[in-house]
C-alpha cells in the first residue's frame, strides 16, 4: 500500500513527568536554554532508580475526593494528564465536543496493594492449608473497589467519568506497543474518516515495587544508580522507569479549524512492525520501517530524531545500530528517556508529544549529556522521528512535523 | 452508493471466511453449538484450585486443555490457537503459519499470580529481605525470563502473531467484557479502510483464576448458586443472583468481501456494523437512562444502514446479574421499540457463562451459527420469568427460525459498550 500522508493535528497536549506539569514547565526544563537537570531517586528503590513524579496536585484535574479514591496512582495520574490535554485543545467543559470524543488508551496492569501481597505471603509461610489461607486471607484483605484500579481499560473509564469524555473507548495494551498501538489506530481512524476528533495517551506510575518486580523478573532494570541510556551498556543495561502521564488530542484538519483550534504540529506517519528479535533483527525492521515513510520525509534536510531508547539490552544496541547506519541522513538524536525515564506503554506517545512542541517552537532539544552530540544545538527541525524499539518486542516509528498553515505559539 | 462488493455508504462490504470456537461446552464449533442447541450448561464445580470457604464455588472452565506448565496465559494462548487454527483452517485462505493480514487480540488481564508469587518468596529465605524486597532479591537471584512472558501483556500477543504468521504488530485489546467485540471491531475498520484485505479477529479468555474469582465475589457480581451449577445462569429470570465466570476463546476470519469473492472463499456471513459508546456515569454501573448502551445499539444500526424492524434476532449480553439484564431490556426496548415484541433474545451465557474479554468474539461465532443453521438457541434456567423483562428469551429449549440479521451486545465494566451487527451471506 503506498505510504499517504495522514492528516492528524495535535491540537492539545497534556503531560506531567518527574520535571513537571504541562507543555511550558517541560519547554522550561527540556528546551535549549537551559542546563539539563534530571529528577531521579537512586536511593528509595535501590539498587534500582526510578523518576519519580513531579509534586502534581490531582484535585485541580480531579475535583472529587470520591473520585481519586477510586483510582490508583497511574489512573490520576493519566486522569490529570488527560484533563490537560482537554483544556489545552479547547475542548474542556465542551460537552457537544466531549461525547464524541473517542478514547485510544495505552495501559499496562494495574497496580497492587503491596501490603496486602507481603502479609499474604507471611500469613501463608508455616501454615500447612496453604490454599484455605490464601482463599481467607485475600477474602477478607482484597478492597473491592480497588479491583476496578487493577483493570488496564479503567484508565479510560476513569476519564470518561471524570471529564465527561465519551464517545468510543479502546485500551490497547503490550508495553511499549501499546502506545504505539493506540497512535497509530488514532491516526488511521481519522486519516479513514472513522474519527474526527480523538483523545489518545497512556500513563505510568513508576514508583511502585509491583512494577519493578515484573521488570525484574524480565531482567530489564539498570542496576546501581541512574546513567544515561546511551551509558547503560558497559553495566548491563537496563531501564530506569519514570512516572509519566501524557495525553494528545488529535483532530481532522477541518474539524480543528471549523472550530479554530490551532495546532502544535501534525502526525504525518506512524509505522509499526514486530521482527522476531535475533541479532541484527530490529535494527533491519527499523529501516525498512523507515524506507516506507521514504515519500512523506524531506529529502531536503537531514531528519531530527527523538529516540526512544530504553537502556535495557540487546534492543538498545540495535536502536544504536539503526541511528548509525543512517547518522548521514539524520539529524540531532535526543533520547528523552535519559531525562524522563522511560514510560513503557506511555513512552512513544510522549516522544510525540515533545516533538510536538519543539515543532511548534520552531526548536530542538539540547543535548542530554556527552553520549549527544551537541554540534546540532539551535537546529531548526521541520520534521521529527520518533522511535520506539520495545524492550522486549515490537519496533515503530512516528513522523510528526511542523504545520505551517496556522501554528500555534 | 450501494453494490454487490460495497455497503449503502460505499465501503468494502466485511465478510466472514472463517471461525473458530473453544468454550467449556469443548472444542470446535460443532460440539459448542450442539451442546448449545440441546440447552447443555458447560457450568461446574471448580476443580483447578480450592474454592474453601469462598461464596462461589463454581465457573465455565474449560479443562480439556491442559497447556504445561500451566498458568493463566498459557491456557489463553491455548484456547485462541484451537479456536484461531479451526477459523483460519475454514477460511482456507493460507497456511496456518502465514495467514495475509493483522492480529486483532481480546486478553484478560495478565499478572504474577499466587502459584509464582509464592515459589518466588520461598527461593530465598526470611534472613535475607522481607515483604517485596524479599520478592525482588529473588527475582535479581536468577533470571526468571519464563515467568515474565506471563504477565507481559504483549507475550500472548506475540505467540499468536508467530503461531497464525499474521502480518505487522499485533494490537491486543481491552475494552473489558465488550474487549472480544471491541478485537471484531477493529478488524472490520481495518478492511474498510483498505487497509487489509484479510484480518485474524480472536478473543480469548482465561481468568477462572483464585484472585479474580475473589474480587469479582468481593463485587457481588457472581452467582451463588454453588449446588446446582448448571442452573446458577439465569439470565432474565427473577431469581438471577450474579454471572458466572467462565474461559473460552472465540476466533473469526474477516476479509474484503471483493478479495474473498475473487479468491473464491465459501462466505459463511457479513458484519454489516459496529457501534461504540463509552458511559461516563460509573465504573461498574450503567447510567440509570440507558444512554450509553442505547448509543452504543443504535449506532451499530446506522453504520449497519439496518432499520430497528429489521433485526430477527438479538444475542445479549444477557449476564444473569439484576443489573444488566434489567439495562439491556429498556435499552433494547428505547430502540426496537414495539418490534421487540417480536424479536427473540437469548443469552449464551446461560450455558456457557461469562466469557468476559472472550465473550463478544465466542458470541459474534454463535450469532452467525445461529443464522446459518436456522436454529436458535435457548436461554436455559428460564423457569421464573421477571415481569420486568418481558422479553422472548427462546426459553429453555432451543427453536428453529429464519433469520437473516442479528444484533449481538455486549457491555463493560469502566463503561465500554459495544454492539455488531451481523447478516446472512
Amino acid at each position: 500500500m503506498l505510504l499517504k500522508r495522514t492528516e492528524a493535528w495535535i491540537t492539545g497536549i497534556g503531560l506531567v513527568s518527574s520535571l513537571g506539569e504541562g507543555v511550558d514547565a517541560h519547554w522550561q526544563e527540556l528546551g535549549p536554554h537551559v542546563a539539563p537537570t534530571i529528577n531521579v531517586d537512586d536511593a528509595g528503590y535501590a539498587p534500582y532508580s526510578v523518576h519519580p513524579l513531579a509534586t502534581v496536585d490531582f484535585s485541580r484535574q480531579i475535583p472529587r475526593i470520591s473520585d481519586q479514591r477510586q483510582m490508583d496512582r497511574w489512573q490520576r495520574i493519566g486522569v490529570h494528564a488527560a484533563g490537560l490535554a482537554l483544556a489545552d485543545a479547547g475542548i474542556a467543559g465542551k460537552p457537544e465536543l466531549l461525547d464524541r470524543i473517542d478514547l485510544s488508551i495505552a495501559a499496562g496492569n494495574g497496580e497492587r496493594d503491596l501490603v496486602l501481597d507481603e502479609h499474604v505471603l507471611e500469613a501463608m509461610e508455616g501454615h500447612r492449608d496453604l490454599d484455605g489461607t490464601l482463599n481467607h486471607q485475600l477474602a477478607t484483605g482484597l478492597r473491592p473497589t480497588l479491583y476496578l484500579g487493577q483493570l488496564s481499560n479503567l484508565l479510560a473509564g476513569n476519564i470518561s467519568i471524570v471529564h465527561k469524555a465519551a464517545g468510543s473507548s479502546r485500551t490497547f495494551k503490550g508495553e511499549e506497543m501499546a502506545g504505539v498501538a493506540a497512535l497509530e489506530d488514532a491516526v488511521r481512524r481519522l486519516g479513514a474518516g472513522q474519527s474526527e476528533l480523538m483523545l489518545v495517551g497512556g500513563a505510568l506510575n513508576a514508583e511502585r515495587k509491583d512494577l519493578l518486580l515484573n521488570l525484574e523478573l524480565g531482567a530489564s532494570l539498570l542496576h546501581g544508580g541512574y546513567r544515561s541510556v546511551w551509558a547503560r551498556r558497559e553495566v548491563g543495561g537496563g531501564m530506569v522507569p519514570g512516572s509519566i502521564g501524557v495525553f494528545l488530542v488529535l483532530e481532522a484538519p477541518g474539524h480543528a479549524a471549523d472550530r479554530g483550534a490551532k495546532p502544535y504540529a501534525r502526525i504525518a506517519a506512524v509505522a509499526s512492525d514486530r521482527s522476531a528479535r535475533g541479532p541484527g533483527e530490529a535494527a533491519v525492521t527499523m529501516r525498512s520501517l523507515l524506507e516506507g515513510l521514504a515519500p512523506v520525509v524531506d529529502d531536503d534536510r537531514p531528519l531530527a530524531v527523538l529516540s526512544g531508547a530504553s537502556g535495557v539490552e540487546p534492543a538498545t544496541s540495535e536502536e544504536r545500530q539503526f541511528l548509525q547506519e543512517l547518522k548521514d541522513a539524520l539529524g540531532p538524536t535526543r533520547t528523552y528517556g535519559s531525562r524522563l525515564g522511560h514510560g513503557i506503554e506511555a513512552h512513544f506517545i510522549t516522544g510525540v508529544a515533545l516533538a510536538a512542541l519543539a515543532l511548534s517552537k520552531r526548536s530542538f532539544y539540547p543535548p542530554s549529556d556527552h553520549t549527544e552530540s551537541a554540534a546540532d544545538t539551535g537546529f531548526a527541525c521541520r520534521q521529527i522521528l520518533v522511535t520506539s524499539l520495545g524492550h522486549d518486542c515490537g519496533e515503530a516509528l512516528g513522523l510528526v512535523e511542523a504545520v505551517e498553515e496556522r501554528p500555534r505559539g | 452508493m450501494g453494490s454487490e462488493i460495497h455497503d449503502k455508504f460505499g465501503r468494502p462490504l466485511v465478510a466472514i471466511t472463517g471461525c473458530g470456537l473453544v468454550t467449556s461446552l469443548g472444542l470446535g464449533k460443532e460440539a459448542n453449538w450442539s451442546g448449545l442447541t440441546q440447552g447443555r450448561s458447560g457450568i461446574r464445580g471448580i476443580a483447578r484450585f480450592s474454592t474453601d470457604g469462598l461464596r462461589t464455588a463454581i465457573a465455565g472452565t474449560v479443562d480439556f486443555l491442559r497447556p504445561s506448565p500451566f498458568s493463566a496465559p498459557a491456557l489463553a494462548i491455548a484456547m485462541a490457537i484451537a479456536a484461531g487454527e479451526e477459523a483460519v483452517i475454514e477460511a482456507d485462505i493460507a497456511r496456518v503459519g502465514s495467514f495475509p493480514g493483522p492480529l486483532y487480540l481480546a486478553t484478560p488481564p495478565a499478572e504474577l499470580e499466587w502459584p509464582q508469587r509464592k515459589s518466588l518468596w520461598d527461593e530465598i529465605g526470611e534472613s535475607e529481605a522481607a515483604g517485596y524486597q524479599r520478592l525482588l532479591a529473588a527475582a535479581r537471584g536468577r533470571k526468571h525470563e519464563d515467568m515474565a512472558s506471563l504477565f507481559q501483556f504483549g507475550s500472548v500477543a506475540d505467540h499468536l502473531a508467530d503461531r497464525f504468521g499474521t502480518r505487522g504488530l499485533p494490537m491486543s485489546v481491552s475494552t473489558a467484557c465488550a474487549s472480544g467485540a471491541t478485537a471484531i471491531q477493529l478488524g472490520v475498520e481495518a478492511i474498510r479502510r483498505r487497509q487489509a484485505n484479510a484480518v485474524l479477529c480472536i478473543g480469548t479468555d482465561s481468568s477462572v483464576q483464585i484472585e479474580a474469582l475473589i474480587r469479582f465475589i468481593l463485587l457481588s457480581a457472581l452467582s451463588t448458586r454453588n449446588e446446582t451449577p448448571e442452573k446458577a445462569s439465569r439470565p432474565f429470570s427473577k431469581d438471577r443472583d450474579g454471572f458466572v465466570m467462565a474461559e473460552g476463546a472465540g476466533a473469526l476470519v474477516l476479509e474484503e468481501y471483493a478479495s474473498a469473492k475473487a479468491r473464491g472463499a465459501r462466505v459463511l456471513g457479513f458484519v454489516r456494523g459496529c457501534g461504540e459508546k463509552a458511559d461516563d456515569y460509573h465504573r461498574t454501573r450503567s447510567k440509570p437512562d440507558g444512554t450509553a448502551i442505547i448509543g452504543a445499539i443504535r449506532k451499530a444500526l446506522l453504520d449497519a444502514g439496518v432499520e430497528p424492524e429489521e433485526i430477527g434476532y438479538v444475542n445479549a449480553h444477557g449476564t444473569s446479574t439484576p443489573e444488566n439484564d434489567k439495562m439491556e431490556y429498556l435499552s433494547l426496548k428505547a430502540v426496537l421499540g414495539d418490534h421487540l415484541a417480536r424479536t427473540p433474545v437469548s443469552s449464551n451465557k446461560s450455558m456457557i457463562g461469562h466469557t468476559l474479554s472472550a465473550a463478544g468474539a465466542i458470541e459474534a461465532v454463535f450469532s452467525l451459527m445461529t443464522i446459518r443453521t436456522g436454529k436458535l438457541p435457548p436461554t436455559i434456567n428460564y423457569d421464573v420469568p421477571d415481569p420486568e423483562i418481558p422479553l422472548d428469551v427462546v426459553p429453555n429449549a432451543a427453536r428453529d427460525a429464519a433469520i437473516t440479521t442479528v444484533l449481538s451486545n455486549s457491555f463493560g465494566f469502566g463503561g465500554q459498550n459495544v454492539s455488531l451487527v451481523l447478516s446472512s451471506p
